[in-house]
């Protein structure tokens, strides 16, 4: 019986599953690289490089993408697989809508749901409820109003959604610019401008205020999809990411070990260009990337 | 009083802004020459896997471990705590501890996320704190020389989770999390004695 199975501790007072708990470790996330893994000897490897916690999945994006056909959640005995090779966060992807393949999830112990696009969704109108489950959910976005409507449904993370499988960072770029660039526009925003901007955005009201108050999300906004390079870690965290999702730009690289290790460096030190230019020397050959214009499927158009 | 926040992973922003509310003022610190302005050292929750790495790599930890042995305070939370025990159970083999304070602790002894939570911590010599563990580790030996300020109920009954060993503090919840600034303010009133 795997010890996780078992309640840490049985006062009835200590309270699991609050807002606070689950934003709490996004919180530790931060300045940290999570990595795609499809193996327990990738997870150790990305462990060995620094990574702050590992995605388990059966197909890095870039194989989803190729292969087509329907993506869902990975096979548990696999998730349980990385889960014991590793002592850091294990975080694993459910079908958008999908709220059995999330039971499953949390049942397994994860730390962290992903409802990924990048998996085929499972509903064409709803997001899962997230508020009704005790493991922490993660949701990607394009823009704020989709940032909200997820933080409304319970999400304790977003990150951008970019092009996942790609190898290109330019639709993350664009997302946190989109974000990012419409939280300080809001922030400027009188109170009566403030309903013309939930309306706008298709967000509740009080979430808009949140915003336009604090000047960030209510959650962690990490960066997702298209990173290749400590350079393209550095470019996101610059602009304002808290930190990074790699999925397929560390294991289809030529050396996985080194590369992973470089962009945690580069995601440590983003502000420090002779570091990034000293860990990017001699990494071999990265993914190779995708033009976005010339895609068949966008994942980025799933969800809304 | 100069307070640095060791920056190369976590939740560096949180320790910052306690520290500026009780008064300090926070340096973040990155580099092995950002330890030479500060009169103490927080370190925070994080990974502890990778910070361990980032301190080696980054030259940090040779620095802050012969600034320690000259008797630099810290106060370390969750992976912060970790870095600060005499003895780790439950890491990896290679993983750095300063060993500045005379504590064994398992990581995540508490569970996994989903058995992460908050509740009511009783602390010495202040009224109820509200408390956030998250994959918290379980001190599971304190040495006779450290001062245990508050326990709870952990899997193996009442667990230590804020220790005193004399200028260090650690707990192994997170008192950046919860907005009340009382156990920060302990720290930084066992400075200036």
């Amino acid at each position: 019986m795997a010890p996780e199975a078992q309640p840490g501790t049985a006062n009835p007072e200590h309270a699991r599953g609050t807002a606070r708990v689950k934003r709490g470790l996004a919180e530790m996330l931060r300045g940290g690289v999570i990595m795609d893994v499809v193996t327990a000897e990738q997870a150790k490897i990305a462990e060995d490089a620094g990574a702050v916690a590992v995605m388990a999945l059966e197909r890095v994006p870039a194989d989803i993408r190729r292969d087509g056909g329907v993506a869902r959640m990975s096979d548990p005995a696999l998730i349980e697989g990385i889960q014991q090779a590793v002592t850091i966060p294990v975080m694993a992807k459910a079908r958008i809508g999908h709220f059995a393949e999330a039971q499953v999830l949390e049942s397994l112990g994860v730390d962290y749901v992903d409802e990924s696009e990048v998996l085929t969704p499972a509903d064409e109108a709803h997001h899962i409820d997230k508020w009704a489950f005790t493991v922490p959910f993660v949701c990607g976005a394009t823009n704020l109003g989709e940032a909200l409507r997820r933080v409304s449904e319970g999400a304790a993370m977003i990150r951008s959604k970019g092009e996942a499988g790609t190898g290109n960072i330019v639709e993350a770029v664009r997302h946190l610019r989109s974000i990012l660039g419409d939280i300080r526009r809001l922030t400027q925003a009188d109170s009566a401008e403030r309903y013309g901007w939930a309306k706008e955005l298709r967000a509740p009201i009080g979430l808009v205020e949140e915003v336009a108050e604090a000047g960030c999300l209510p959650v962690p906004l990490f960066c997702a999809g298209g990173i290749a390079t400590p350079a393209d870690a550095s470019l996101v965290m610059q602009l304002g990411a808290e930190a990074v999702f790699v999925g397929s730009g560390i294991f289809k690289s030529e050396d996985p070990a080194r590369r992973a290790r470089a962009i945690v460096e580069a995601t440590t030190h983003f502000r420090d260009p002779a570091i990034v230019a000293k860990v990017s020397k001699g990494l071999g050959t990265a993914m190779p990337g995708l033009e976005v214009d010339g895609l068949e499927v966008k994942l980025a158009d799933r969800g809304w | 009083m100069k307070v640095g926040v060791l920056a190369l992973q976590g939740d560096v922003r949180e320790h910052r802004a306690a520290l500026l509310e009780a008064g300090a003022d926070p340096v973040e610190v990155r580099r092995p020459d950002d330890l030479s302005a500060v009169d103490a050292i927080v370190l925070p929750g994080g990974e502890s896997t990778t910070l361990s790495m980032l301190l080696e790599s980054s030259g940090v930890g040779d620095a802050l471990s012969a600034s320690l042995a000259e008797g630099l305070p810290a106060f370390g939370t969750c992976a912060g705590m970790i870095l600060l025990a005499r003895q780790v159970v439950g890491g990896r083999p290679d993983q750095r501890s300063f060993g500045v304070v005379d504590i064994t602790v398992r990581r995540n002894g508490f569970g996994r996320q989903v058995q992460s939570f908050e509740c009511d911590l009783a602390v010495e010599g202040t009224g109820p704190v509200r408390a956030v563990f998250i994959r918290a580790p379980v001190v599971e030996r304190v040495g006779p020389d450290v001062e245990v300020l508050a326990t709870v109920d952990g899997p193996g009954g009442p667990t230590p989770v804020l220790c005193r060993q004399g200028p260090h503090v650690v707990s192994s919840f997170h008192p950046e999390l919860s907005g009340d600034r009382r156990i920060h303010e302990l720290f930084l009133s066992g400075l200036r004695h």
